[in-house]
């Protein structure tokens, strides 16, 4: 028996559920996978809208990859920001398998949108909302423990989305959200969780008790190389050409110990800002001459214009006395 | 929220308990070895036939030939034996292993008929000749999209059979006509019967329609469950399969 293509996706949406009455949601295409989830658009019946449905990906470490999967739901819930895709509806599937449903966000991913050569400005724009999203969380006890140019989405309308919370660290000490606070013991000691290249070193050797808000800001680091260099801090040097502060930004984030890096991704965001206004940044000591440089770089205009005004005063001078 | 909303029906979780054919065939038991690659020949047979003659552009009597030599050489070769799946599916590394056989052949212009152990196993070619047509190449689609598609359409008819056989062995004969009428019929969505002229059709009420495909469609889900876990070696390989067909629902 040889089934048509019709038949074949007919079964296929029997099968996926997309034809039980009562659910809520039709699920469409796949449109992402990761280690822990794979992520359908699906339709919402009943608000008649598109939305993003992420479905944990089952297998022998299940129960943990559940609690993760429900965890992040939780973590999402509870921080609501500009930079952070809300979550509409939490559940379990008949397979027992979890799932909950976002917003579907429509836009490209960091590293898709950063091939096209964005200005460095628009560039730089972007990451400061990056951090301010990322601060938000930490303010919250939340560290994301995962940025990395494939988890952050630009929006069609220009927003700068965080997406993939599913490692986030919930921090005990800080004042988050009751329900995200019950599942901390998520991550056994040594497990570890994170993508290299944007990995901070106490990531990568498994020390969990030594994540905090620095440890993004290592990874916010490798993210701003990413967009100065189009590829990951363990790819290469920056390019020659990079402004010094801006180098010597990434450097500070990137340092090994914690305690040399940023100590939030505020201070970070200030210093990135600074850079764009020409103030001075924290990170990149100037000398005096540098500080001559920097103050002639950004108030060249008016620099120009008294000395030309001058230049033309002394030439009225020496004509009118010859 | 309604529960039975998955592939795995009311309250299904992934059988667990199936023997899969791809673990026995990697069995060091010869005997539980060739039963099993009996079952993944069985399987996997028509999808690599149409693989070759659409992709590898072999004639019938060649894509005949290189199916039979590919099973009985893998057979002989135990080429299944390194599948690891946590690196990929197992469909997956069939096909990978069925383009290195056929590119050797090819090279070697070798077209000898291998008989092995599995000469016994009859391949309907016939019928997979007359639908070559309908399954023709879609333009810009790739090597892989073609061997998944057939594996697609092959699990769904294994299911499909299956869904049949349980049917009459439970005395839902009633069932498994509603759902053949509505759901296996070659229309188009929009023209698929409705509930009420299936009633008709059938001279039933129309909430016993509503039951009847109700039910017969969870069995269906069920038993493309049961399909999956045979096809795949491992809980998260199958996982990663009834994932990846949720995908493929609109597709």
């Amino acid at each position: 028996m040889t089934l048509p293509d019709a038949t074949v996706g007919h079964l296929l949406r029997i099968a996926g559920g997309a034809e039980v009455p009562g659910w809520r949601y039709e699920l469409r295409e796949e449109i992402g996978r990761g280690g822990m989830g794979v992520v359908y658009r699906a339709h919402d019946r009943e608000l008649q809208r598109d939305v993003a449905l992420k479905v944990l990906r089952a297998g022998a470490d299940a129960g943990d990859l559940a609690r993760r999967l429900h965890r992040e739901a939780r973590v999402l819930a509870s921080l609501e920001h500009p930079g952070m895709v809300p979550v509409h509806d939490v559940g379990v599937l008949a397979d027992g398998l979890g799932f909950y449903v976002m917003k579907l966000v429509r836009g490209r991913r960091l590293d898709q949108w950063a091939a096209g050569a964005p200005a460095m400005s628009e560039r730089l724009r972007a990451f400061e909302r990056i951090c301010e999203t990322v601060a938000f969380a930490h303010a919250h006890g939340v560290v994301h423990r995962d940025l990395k140019p494939g988890n952050v989405m630009l929006g069609a309308f220009g927003e700068v989305l965080v997406m993939d919370w599913g490692v986030a660290k919930v921090l005990s000490d800080a004042g988050v959200a009751s329900a995200a606070t019950a599942v901390d013991g998520e991550t056994a000691a040594g497990t570890v969780l994170g993508t290299p290249g944007y990995m901070a070193p106490e990531q990568a050797a498994g020390d969990s008790r030594a994540i905090d808000a620095r440890t993004d800001v290592y990874a916010l680091g490798g993210l701003l190389h990413f967009l100065l260099a189009g590829s990951p801090p363990t790819a290469g040097p920056l390019p020659r050409g990079t402004p010094r502060p801006l180098a010597a930004i990434v450097q500070r984030c990137l340092a090994v110990a914690r305690t040399e890096r940023y100590a939030s991704a505020t201070d970070l965001a200030a210093d990135v800002r600074a850079f764009q206004a020409r103030d001075p940044v924290s990170a990149y000591p100037e000398t005096p001459l540098r500080k001559a440089r920097r103050i002639v770089s950004r108030y060249r205009v008016p620099i120009a214009l008294v000395l030309t005004y001058m230049l033309i005063r002394v030439a009225l001078i020496f004509w009118t006395r010859g | 929220m309604e529960k039975d909303t998955d592939i795995g029906g009311r309250e299904r979780r992934f059988p667990a308990t199936r023997h899969s054919m791809v673990e026995g065939a990697r069995s060091p038991d010869p005997e539980q070895r060739r039963l099993a690659f009996e079952r993944v020949v069985q399987a996997y047979w028509k999808p690599v036939y149409v693989y070759l003659r659409l992709r590898w552009g072999a004639s019938a009597e060649d894509a005949k030939d290189l199916t039979q030599g590919f099973f009985a050489r893998a057979l002989e070769k135990r080429f299944f034996d390194p599948y690891d799946p946590a690196r990929a599916r197992f469909r997956t590394f069939l096909r990978t292993c069925l383009d290195g056989y056929a590119a050797n052949e090819q090279a070697a212009e070798r077209r000898l008929k291998r008989g092995g152990g599995v000469a016994v196993l009859s391949f309907d070619f016939a019928t997979a000749e007359r639908d070559l047509p309908a399954l023709s190449l879609s333009t810009g689609e790739d090597a892989d999209a073609v061997f998944h598609r057939e594996w697609v359409r092959a699990v769904c008819a294994e299911a499909v059979e299956n869904l049949r056989r349980r049917c009459r062995e439970s005395g839902r004969e009633r069932a498994l006509a509603v759902f053949e009428r509505c759901d296996l019929s070659d229309l188009a969505d929009a023209d698929r019967p409705s509930y009420a002229a299936l009633a008709a059709e059938f001279g039933i009420p129309l909430t016993e329609v509503t039951n009847l495909l109700a039910s017969a469609r969870r069995l269906f889900r069920a038993t493309m469950l049961e399909t999956l876990r045979v096809r795949t070696a491992s809980d998260e390989e199958f996982a990663d399969e009834v994932l990846w067909l949720r995908g493929r629902s609109s597709a």
